[in-house]
């Protein structure tokens, strides 16, 4: 039975990947105070930009691209909200909007083309660990690096003065500039770095785990990341935690024939959605947890000083 | 880094300026996008929006395209005044065309005047559905409605996708994932003799005039626009914030639904997989740029319409991908949001010398 469950729990782990990422990079914005609700459309500009640059110099070129084009992305949403002022929600729904017609706008040139991806790499000694070696440490490179990333987003947070300035002005922004950060700046980059994450997670996508490029490929798992902040109460362990689930479930209604649970597969594919409602009921329903872990400012406009 | 300054009072002037701005610098973006692509931007604006309005065609497309958003729009509108962000339309369009193929499939065959009626009530029952299922998850548990319409819509797609694939796949068509033709009397009638559009319009114009008594002179309008611009003073009045919610989502569910179902039984005719151009997003950018405003968004709803079509004609006469509509659509909103800052804020005014001064000092202590 382990046995069968190993490949199981491995492809759970790339089928996350995407989500470990862009929930990791959500979750460092809004912790400066900042909601993005434009991840998807990051995400898909992060995909095609890293296509087509994988095309050219491999799998590590199109992860850079992705990290790029989807912090560049994130640019026009920052100036709208953080030197204007606008409303967020509706700023990043636009930026979802733009990022799926500018995706499939430049991906048309990409459409039936196809890569190579990546072969998983087993790091030695780790993955000879029983169990837990196939599962965690025979991955492609970019799966290590998302541990990477929830290592240092988590240091970060918890333990250093960024994390603290970050959070800072996050709870408080008059405070934090009261002493002298700069609050718009500190949430330019908090909101690029989340660009740049769900660039990430795009690039993933199309470059490792799919691999190739299909219009609106990412199918909400963009927003899927930004329930799971929600979810994670804006803790990096318990997002991790959240994504894995997320991604058991896209892998389980794979194998759920299999196990012989006989519904039709269009509504599997339905699961993780209805899946991700449910969680946010849960962990909605109890106002007091959500208040007391929020960033007190999130969503709200920084005006004054600046 | 900050550029604006609070203004005394917000600009009456911008507020109604401010879209045909955001449509102006659309324009010239895409101008310069068209430029990028080696085409003449001239050439594609003739394309664009008025070689589609040559003909009467043209003019049938545009308000067949315009009928579905204008109506969506309106029963968002209501809801973005009270703050409560319904972004899942898409779905409960989808769920409205659903609802409303459901009874087309089963009464085919039979004939009489209430077969149309009932399918649109259908598609109504559907989308209210949809709509009221985020609402009572917010009221009860506090769930973020912009997350869950948002994933009710992936639902809805998915759905749809095992109907036309499964039960309701036309046992006489070939393997493609649509249902049954509908039959006449689950039809609507064109209005002109050969033109697509049809007698659905109707719907959509007597909704207009309904949503402007109701937003301007009914009691609960007031209501859900005070919810929305000064939660702490509807509490402290007694208006209901879980009645604001309710009413929102059912009333944007139930245009949604009635669109669907006016998509499904009018130029589709079926029920397909690809049964929706994205009307239900478009609707969101349709309510912002007609300022959540009955007749404004009457007004933007053509736009977008003639957005959509000029993105088909593109596609067919300039050989540009009709992705492109979307992407004028983004930036349509983006545009729109950035003029909205200028209502309540304007340009700093500090002149340069000050400030250079100022930096002098600080930068010598």
């Amino acid at each position: 039975m382990i046995e069968q469950l190993i490949p199981i729990l491995a492809t759970t782990l790339a089928a996350a990947t995407p989500l470990v990422f862009a929930g990791l990079g959500e979750l460092v914005t809004e912790k400066s105070g900042v909601i993005n609700l434009g991840v998807e459309g990051m995400m898909l500009v992060g995909a095609i930009a890293g296509f087509a640059a994988a095309l050219h110099w491999g799998v590590a070129g199109g992860i850079v691209a992705g990290a790029v084009a989807g912090a560049l992305a994130a640019l026009p949403f920052c100036f709208l909200t953080l030197s204007l002022g606008t409303n967020q929600p509706a700023t990043g729904l636009a930026l979802t909007i733009f990022g799926i017609g500018l995706s499939a706008f430049i991906g048309q040139f990409y459409v039936s083309q196809s890569l190579p991806g990546l072969q998983p790499y087993a790091i030695p000694l780790l993955s000879s660990i029983p169990l837990l070696g196939p599962v965690f440490f025979e991955q492609s490179a970019v799966v290590y690096l998302s541990y990477l990333a929830f290592g240092l987003v988590a240091w970060m947070l918890a333990r250093t003065r960024w994390g603290l300035i970050l959070r800072a002005v996050g709870e408080s922004p008059e405070a934090a500039h009261a002493i002298g950060y700069h609050v718009i700046g500190i949430r330019y980059a908090a909101t690029c770095f989340g660009g740049a994450m769900a660039g990430i997670a795009g690039a993933y996508l199309s470059t490792v785990y799919t691999p190739l490029w299909v219009q609106n490929m990412t199918a909400g798992r963009g927003w899927i990341a930004v329930a799971l902040v929600v979810f994670a109460t804006w803790k990096p362990a318990r997002l991790m935690l959240g994504a894995y689930l997320f991604g058991g479930m896209t892998i389980l209604q794979l194998h759920a024939q299999g196990f012989g649970v006989d519904l039709p597969s269009q509504l599997l594919a339905a699961v993780p959605y209805v899946a991700t409602i449910l969680v946010l009921v849960l962990i909605s329903r109890d106002r007091k947890v959500l208040l007391l872990n929020l960033p007190a400012s999130l969503g709200k406009p920084y005006i004054s000083g600046g | 880094m900050q550029i604006l300054e609070p203004r005394g009072n917000p600009s009456q002037l911008m507020r109604w300026l401010a879209p045909p701005l955001a449509i102006m610098l659309t324009l010239l973006a895409a101008a310069a996008i068209f430029a990028l692509l080696g085409k003449s931007p001239l050439q594609a604006f003739y394309v664009f929006f008025i070689e589609p309005l040559e003909y009467a065609n043209g003019w049938s497309e545009l308000l067949l395209k315009a009928s579905p958003l204008i109506l969506i729009a309106q029963g968002l509108a209501l809801g973005f005044r009270a703050r409560v962000y319904n972004i899942g339309a898409e779905g409960q369009f989808l769920l409205g065309a659903i609802c409303a193929s459901g009874v087309a499939i089963y009464t085919d065959g039979m004939t009489g005047w209430w077969i149309l009626p009932a399918m649109v009530l259908a598609g109504a029952i559907g989308g209210g559905l949809w709509g009221a299922l985020p609402a009572w998850l917010k009221t009860h548990y506090n769930a973020e409605e912009t997350l869950t319409t948002l994933m009710l819509g992936y639902v809805a797609s998915y759905l749809l996708s095992w109907l036309v694939g499964g039960p309701w796949r036309d046992p006489a068509g070939t393997n493609f994932p649509q249902s049954i033709l509908f039959s006449e009397p689950a039809m609507f009638a064109p209005v002109f003799e050969g033109l697509r559009l049809n007698s659905s319009v109707f719907i959509t114009a007597l909704a207009v005039p309904l949503f402007w008594l109701f937003v301007s002179k009914s009691f609960m309008a007031y209501q859900l626009a005070v919810g929305g611009e000064a939660p702490a003073a509807a509490r402290y009045a007694g208006f209901s914030a879980r009645r604001t919610v309710w009413v929102s989502l059912i009333v944007s569910g139930v245009t949604a639904g009635i669109a669907g179902a006016a998509e499904a039984a009018g130029p589709v005719g079926q029920l397909t997989l690809s049964l929706s151009p994205g009307y239900g997003f478009a609707a969101i950018i349709v309510a912002w740029v007609g300022r959540l405003h009955p007749v404004g968004i009457v007004l933007s709803g053509l736009l977008l319409a003639l957005i959509y079509i000029g993105g088909e004609a593109a596609q067919v006469s300039m050989q540009l991908p009709s992705a492109i509509s979307w992407l004028f659509q983004g930036m349509l909103l983006f545009f729109l949001l950035g003029a909205d800052a200028f209502v309540d804020f304007r340009l700093k005014r500090r002149p340069l010398k000050l400030w250079l001064k100022d930096r002098a000092k600080e930068q010598e202590a």
